[in-house]
């Protein structure tokens, strides 16, 4: 295992609302290492998307807040960072895409205009140098024509062409962490798979961690090496891609992979876990999934189970059926 | 998941099947395309153009000198030598509606521009802030709303003294508010879009997306309010002038020439009949104009 360059510990980002507080994050604990790619799948309402938003220290405040735990990157605690030395790090060392590529970009502005922006936000460059790079930065995205692109508006592009201008520009000042909240899920299948690729490609050949945030676990099989899964706002198992599709072992991870559609069996219906998720926070004690696991037992409702070794080679599970 | 293509073949980055569209077209392009499409609001722009070409030219244009009186010509009909007759003072009124254009367009334009920057500026704060700095700002753009607007002006003349450049700013100051709430609104829906997101997460700071994402957003309702308050403005420039309170004698103010003859009225309606269509159709041209930008500018009316 490499150098861990992300690791966040006991992350608690809760919101505060009318209905009181909810903890949408409740101590999470993960890690990133470098030139790694983790993914974290979860259902939507898991706490995947707010816990990347805590990372880069984006949470919408009111209603978020950071309450505990530590992010900490490379040699610093980020919880705790200005607001200065945040701007600093956000795309310049840890980058985000984002879902919708189809809004991400500013309509009234050039892609170039809006490259050369983000480029000489964190570099003293002039503006024939940035230029230079946004063109570089395009053409290793693998777009065509990226001299003409550049002067052209957002809405000129696809889709698929679009997200990769958001690579481009998460790429731009060579982030160590590229934190992709489900750059594929707006894209139809053939550009999703170009898409992985060329995020594949960066990872390899630049070195960039990538911390893939999905819901498709196709997508994670293809791309990661590690998993976390997430169930509302709690990681519920971590491991390697091999251990959690091979054997998984929290009810959640086996459900979740069952209810993929499987081509080859006969079965009409498809599997889905029953029950939905439940607002996080709404059990206080316990394991969260307990209401829709087939193999609850008393002690899941009376107390809660820890993010534990269990089994072999650094396979982590909370769930009462492996621990003692 | 479907198996990916086994090795990627690039295509070289000229080939033809790359080629999308070749002409680019910026928003501001399309905009123009559409409002060139309207006939409405193409009259409306040869209006305006043709007094701001008035005003501009109106030295050479003018058959007269805006003041050059002759008292033993006064009230004529419109003839030959005097197109659109002459006034009381046997001043030549074509030359002075010709001269009123100048003061017109110049209070027009000025009073809106400084209402409009300030106003901006205001919802900008208003709308980005929010909290009890937007209560505070919103309030005060409600009391001024509540206020009829040529009523408030009177007052700010009244504070001021009577002139024509106390009549711009009072004028300035009354359209505020219209500005503001505008941007205010455009600034607390283009905040929760994701391209400001994404800004945030390259590391940009609040102040820069303010005014390199959001104000960009609203220049667009902002130039069609601009045009339309330039209406308005000249309308209240008028008003002003009528009452006494704008241009004092003997600046050629269609308003004033309006008070100034209104007593002539039936022996020669031709003095105030021109100075009062100069107004109607500047207004008109403004409006026509300022219509038309609305549906070329407005992305709700893009399909």
């Amino acid at each position: 295992m490499g150098e861990t360059i992300l690791e966040v510990k006991g992350l608690q980002t809760h919101f505060f609302t009318d209905d009181g507080e909810i903890p949408a994050v409740n101590k999470v604990d993960f890690h990133v290492d470098k030139g790694e790619v983790l993914g974290i799948v979860g259902e939507s309402g898991s706490g995947k998307s707010v816990t990347s938003l805590s990372v880069m220290g984006l949470v919408p405040k009111p209603p978020g807040k950071i309450v505990g735990g530590e992010i900490n990157f490379k040699d610093e605690n980020l919880v705790n960072a200005s607001e200065k030395r945040m701007r600093q790090i956000r795309g310049n060392e840890i980058a985000m895409i984002f879902q919708e590529p189809m809004t991400s970009l500013n309509p009234v502005f050039t892609i170039g205009n809006q490259l050369i922006e983000a480029i000489r936000l964190h570099n003293k460059w002039d503006k024939k140098k940035a230029k230079a790079r946004a063109v570089e930065i395009l053409k290793l995205v693998g777009l065509p024509r990226a001299e003409e692109l550049i002067d052209e508006y957002p809405h000129q592009l696809s889709g698929g062409m679009r997200q990769r201008v958001m690579i481009a520009m998460a790429m731009a000042c060579d982030p160590e962490v590229l934190i992709a909240d489900e750059p594929t899920t707006a894209l139809d299948v053939t550009i999703q798979a170009q898409i992985l690729e060329l995020m594949k490609d960066l990872n390899k050949n630049r070195g960039t961690a990538i911390m893939l945030i999905t819901h498709d676990l196709g997508v994670v099989a293809e791309m990661c090496q590690r998993v976390a899964v997430m169930y509302s706002g709690n990681i519920v198992e971590e491991g390697t891609v091999k251990q959690i599709f091979k054997e998984p072992k929290h009810p959640y991870t086996v459900g979740l992979i069952k209810s993929v559609p499987d081509m080859t069996s006969k079965r009409e219906r498809l599997y889905s876990i029953p029950g939905s998720v439940q607002k996080p926070g709404s059990i206080k004690v316990g394991c969260p999934f307990a209401p829709r696991c087939e193999h609850a037992f008393d002690r899941c409702v009376s107390e809660t189970p820890a993010l534990l070794e269990a089994g072999d080679e650094g396979q982590k599970v909370s769930c009462w059926l492996h621990h003692d | 998941m479907p198996e990916l293509a086994p090795e990627k073949q690039k295509l070289p980055p000229d080939h033809p099947g790359f080629e999308v569209e070749e002409k680019v077209s910026s928003p501001w392009l399309e905009a123009w395309k559409s409002f060139k499409k309207n006939k409405l609001a193409i009259t409306g722009a040869v209006i305006v153009l043709l007094f701001i070409l008035m005003a501009l030219l109106a030295d050479f244009i003018a058959p007269y000198g805006m003041n050059e009186q002759s008292l033993a010509d006064k009230n004529l009909a419109p003839s030959s030598e005097h197109w659109f007759g002459t006034d009381d003072f046997g001043r030549d009124i074509l030359s002075r509606v010709i001269f009123g254009a100048r003061i017109s367009l110049w209070v027009g334009f000025f009073a809106v521009l400084g209402s409009a920057v300030v106003g901006s500026l205001l919802g900008i704060i208003a709308g980005y802030f929010g909290r009890w700095v937007d209560t505070i700002i919103s309030r005060i753009f409600d009391i001024m709303l509540a206020f009829p607007s040529i009523l408030l002006a009177i007052a700010v003349v009244a504070v001021l003294g009577p002139s024509l450049r106390n009549a711009l700013i009072a004028i300035a100051i009354i359209n505020i508010p219209n500005f503001g709430r505008l941007v205010r609104s455009r600034v607390l829906s283009v905040k929760e879009e994701e391209y400001i997101m994404s800004a945030k997460a390259i590391g940009m700071s609040n102040g820069r997306i303010l005014f390199s994402h959001v104000l960009p957003n609203s220049i667009a309702p902002i130039i069609v309010q601009g045009t339309l308050a330039i209406a308005t403005a000249i309308i209240e420039a008028a008003a002003l002038g009528f009452l006494g309170l704008g241009a004092q004698p003997p600046q050629p103010e269609w308003g004033k020439m309006l008070a100034d003859s209104r007593q002539y009225i039936i022996q020669a309606p031709w003095t105030v009949f021109f100075p009062g269509l100069a107004i109607m159709l500047t207004v008109l041209g403004f409006n026509l104009m300022g219509d038309g930008l609305r549906d070329a500018l407005d992305p709700r009316m893009k399909n």
